[in-house]
């Protein structure tokens, strides 16, 4: 699990062509600062880091411009070989919408770079200074068990931080940005090293103190890499190896993680801390599909591992708004249906007065977080969409590339630690404001109108590589069928519930045509996400007795393609016509126009709402949606799509 | 481990840790490598670490001339 921190695991894995668009933008005249920004989101590695932060520099030199990132100039003093992490932190910083620009003296001369007036810092006119030191730094002695002693050493610690913050006060007014002290990984007792006054982990502890309270009272920053080396595992942290061979301060394989770290600080202190966590619904703040399982099928309960696993995800997104984060949500659903479990469900934590904006609807969700974002007048870099579903999330990445999309590991139970570990509500102070924020932006759940769909959805879903897959039932898959015959509520254009006896009949009855479809693409298989079941009338016609699909893969024209496929088996089997009916529930109003949107004719309507259509075999077949077809285990393979 | 199966993800490594285009010979020192400084060398060395699956010792990371005994030095901690 310490993968997620040091491989930056929330954001997506470096794209195969990094090399050539890193070379892309180093030479590139014009602003190409998105793209590097777009580059540097990526889990890139020490390496990677190293090279696009070279392509940086490079465009500094002659004068390319870097626009529209941020200019920061930042010196940093460290007691350590601060070389290797340089280009890191540039490379980091751009990730954060920041051009850093660094000022670095020469190794080991801390004192002297901030006391004296003109050296290189000093000169420079920084923003800001990291004071990047670990324990090494500090003029500190052991004097075990004697507690006055201690308490010297510790006072000549905080005096000598204090110098350095009133020499760099004094002579370039820059803000000062302090770490906490990683403990040692070597204990000197053992447990009794916390208490006993005079050791290095009892010192550390009460400096740690002492700077968090100064930095709070005097403005400055506090980097706490203290509780950065914790959630990473002091042994980890720390490299003694590396320390020898090069005074590197700590392992390199943490290098990209205290990189990001140091780029989100500086980031919020530019005010470009994220402000609005959008949240998807299903699967996300509860488990399971509230359209298909219900509101007694959802799991969302204490004492239930899958339900506290989202619970914690609605813990968080309330912690969150009670320091000012704005909360929306944007789920693939019926508003009404998915409004339910907020007022009807016992066990939820997030209410809907804690919601600035509900976007429910079936439009794609980079429409809709434009709409949130129009709504709240926040820009989209404020945003953050957590999504448990990939091609959601990669959809929303490539429309709207400001927009952060946290990636999630399979695992709910993460989702919030995750969300954490990007970090991107960090925050350099708190006010009584952020308290009240979130209150400002209320608006009890509002619904927007529905938005015109922004650009570039087509090409999106073109670039899934998607593979369609046909079959008709057999018996592997007959638990699979009957339970999606059971559960799908939504796009279930007749709601026929059939016994896994019923389903072996269809499969067995030739006269039957039976259609089960799978859907993967570049994030993997989906699947089984489609079932379809047609009977011949008296007519010589089919009739569609059943036609559901999962809802995951709304919006994909899984449904043009399974037409392509009915039509052409329909045409080898001699049918003239497909009739379609649609009975209305209180689940599928979703699908209330599904046989228009496919081009059938309206032929009948009754008073309960059951729509009749039908659809000439003949007739043209509607167009290919951008993916593979794959077919297996039909008698007479169909040819010449 | 053989040198034929090494020296590809060798290039590889060296790849992604220098910017110009290196063609590794048995021969080739950090003055042939613009950018091969002793930082360099240590994250080269530790991208060859993470590439291999194998850890060098301090000694071993120092003594260090050529790539041919870089190829050496990977072929002894891959011996079975």
């Amino acid at each position: 699990v310490i993968n997620l921190y040091t491989e930056l695991q929330w954001l997506p894995t470096a794209p195969n062509d990094l090399s050539a668009r890193i070379r892309a933008v180093q030479d590139a005249t014009g602003p190409v600062g998105r793209e590097i920004q777009a580059i540097a989101n990526h889990a890139l590695d020490l390496n990677q880091l190293t090279r696009l932060a070279r392509a940086i520099d490079r465009r500094r030199k002659s004068g390319l411009e870097l626009e529209p990132l941020t200019p920061f100039k930042l010196a940093v003093l460290g007691n350590g070989t601060m070389d290797m992490l340089s280009p890191a932190l540039v490379a980091s910083a751009a990730r954060h919408g920041i051009a850093l620009e660094l000022v670095q003296p020469a190794y080991a001369q801390i004192a002297q770079e901030a006391l004296s007036p003109d050296s290189a810092i000093n000169v420079a006119k920084p923003d800001a200074v990291l004071f990047a030191m670990d324990h090494r730094a500090l003029p500190l002695k052991l004097t075990i068990g004697d507690e006055a002693a201690a308490t010297q050493t510790i006072e000549a610690a905080m005096s000598y931080i204090d110098m350095l913050r009133q020499g760099v006060k004094q002579h370039s007014g820059a803000a000062c940005i302090f770490q906490s002290f990683a403990p040692p990984s070597e204990a000197l007792f053992g447990s009794l090293d916390r208490a006993l006054p005079g050791t290095l982990f009892n010192i550390l502890d009460a400096i740690n103190r002492r700077l968090a309270a100064d930095c709070l009272g005097a403005g400055d920053v506090l980097l706490d890499i203290a509780a950065l080396a914790s959630t990473v595992g002091l042994a980890a942290w720390h490299d003694s190896q590396l320390w020898n061979l090069g005074k590197l301060p700590f392992g390199h394989t943490m290098i990209p993680l205290y990189a990001d770290h140091v780029a989100r600080t500086v980031a919020a202190m530019r005010g470009k801390s994220r402000r609005v966590l959008i949240l998807d619904l299903d699967n996300t703040v509860w488990g399971g599909v509230i359209g298909d399982d219900g509101l007694e099928g959802i799991r969302v309960a204490e004492g239930d591992a899958i339900g506290e696993a989202h619970r914690s995800v609605q813990r968080t997104a309330l912690d969150l708004r009670d320091r000012g984060i704005v909360l929306a949500v944007s789920s693939k659903n019926t508003d009404e249906v998915a409004r339910t479990p907020f007022t009807n469900h016992p066990e939820m934590l997030l209410r809907l007065e804690h919601l600035a904006v509900f976007q429910a609807n079936w439009n794609d969700k980079a429409t809709n977080i434009q709409a949130i974002a129009e709504e709240l007048s926040l820009g989209l870099d404020a945003m953050v969409f957590l999504d448990d579903n990939p091609a959601e999330r990669g959809l929303v990445r490539k429309l709207l590339p400001q927009v952060a999309v946290p990636e999630l590991p399979e695992q709910p139970d993460y989702y919030a630690r995750t969300l954490a570990a990007a970090g991107y509500f960090e925050a350099v102070a708190f006010s009584g404001e952020d308290l009240k924020r979130a209150e400002m932006y209320q608006d009890n759940a509002r619904r927007l109108e529905l938005q015109k769909q922004v650009g570039g959805v087509d090409a999106y879903l073109a670039s899934l590589g998607m593979t369609i897959s046909f079959e008709p039932f057999d018996a592997t898959s007959r638990a699979r069928i009957t339970q999606l015959i059971n559960k799908s509520n939504q796009y279930n254009l007749t709601t026929r519930r059939y016994t896994e006896v019923e389903v072996a009949a269809a499969e067995a009855d030739d006269s039957v045509f039976t259609l089960q479809v799978r859907l993967s693409d570049i994030f993997g298989d989906n699947g089984m996400i489609s079932v379809v079941i047609c009977r011949p009338n008296a007519d010589g016609d089919w009739v569609i007795d059943s036609w559901l699909m999962s809802c995951r893969v709304l919006g994909r024209q899984v449904e043009h393609m399974v037409l392509r496929e009915l039509c052409v088996h329909a045409a080898k089997a001699g049918a003239r016509r497909l009739i379609g009916v649609y009975s209305p529930t209180d689940r599928n109003a979703l699908v209330r126009d599904h046989y228009a949107k496919l081009t059938f004719a309206l032929t009948g309507e009754e008073g309960d709402g059951t729509t009749y259509w039908e659809l000439a075999v003949d007739s043209t077949l509607p167009d290919a949606a951008p993916m593979d077809v794959v077919r297996r285990g039909f008698d007479d393979p169909a040819r010449d799509m | 481990m053989d040198s034929a199966e090494i020296y590809p993800r060798l290039q590889h490594v060296f790849d992604e840790v220098f910017d110009e285009e290196i063609e590794l010979q048995p021969g080739t020192t950090a003055k042939d490598v613009e950018g091969w400084d002793s930082l360099a060398h240590i994250r080269l060395l530790m991208t060859v670490e993470r590439e291999f699956g194998i850890k060098f010792s301090t000694l071993e990371i120092n003594g260090l001339a050529t790539v041919g005994d870089l190829v050496a030095l990977i072929q002894t901690h891959k011996a079975p």
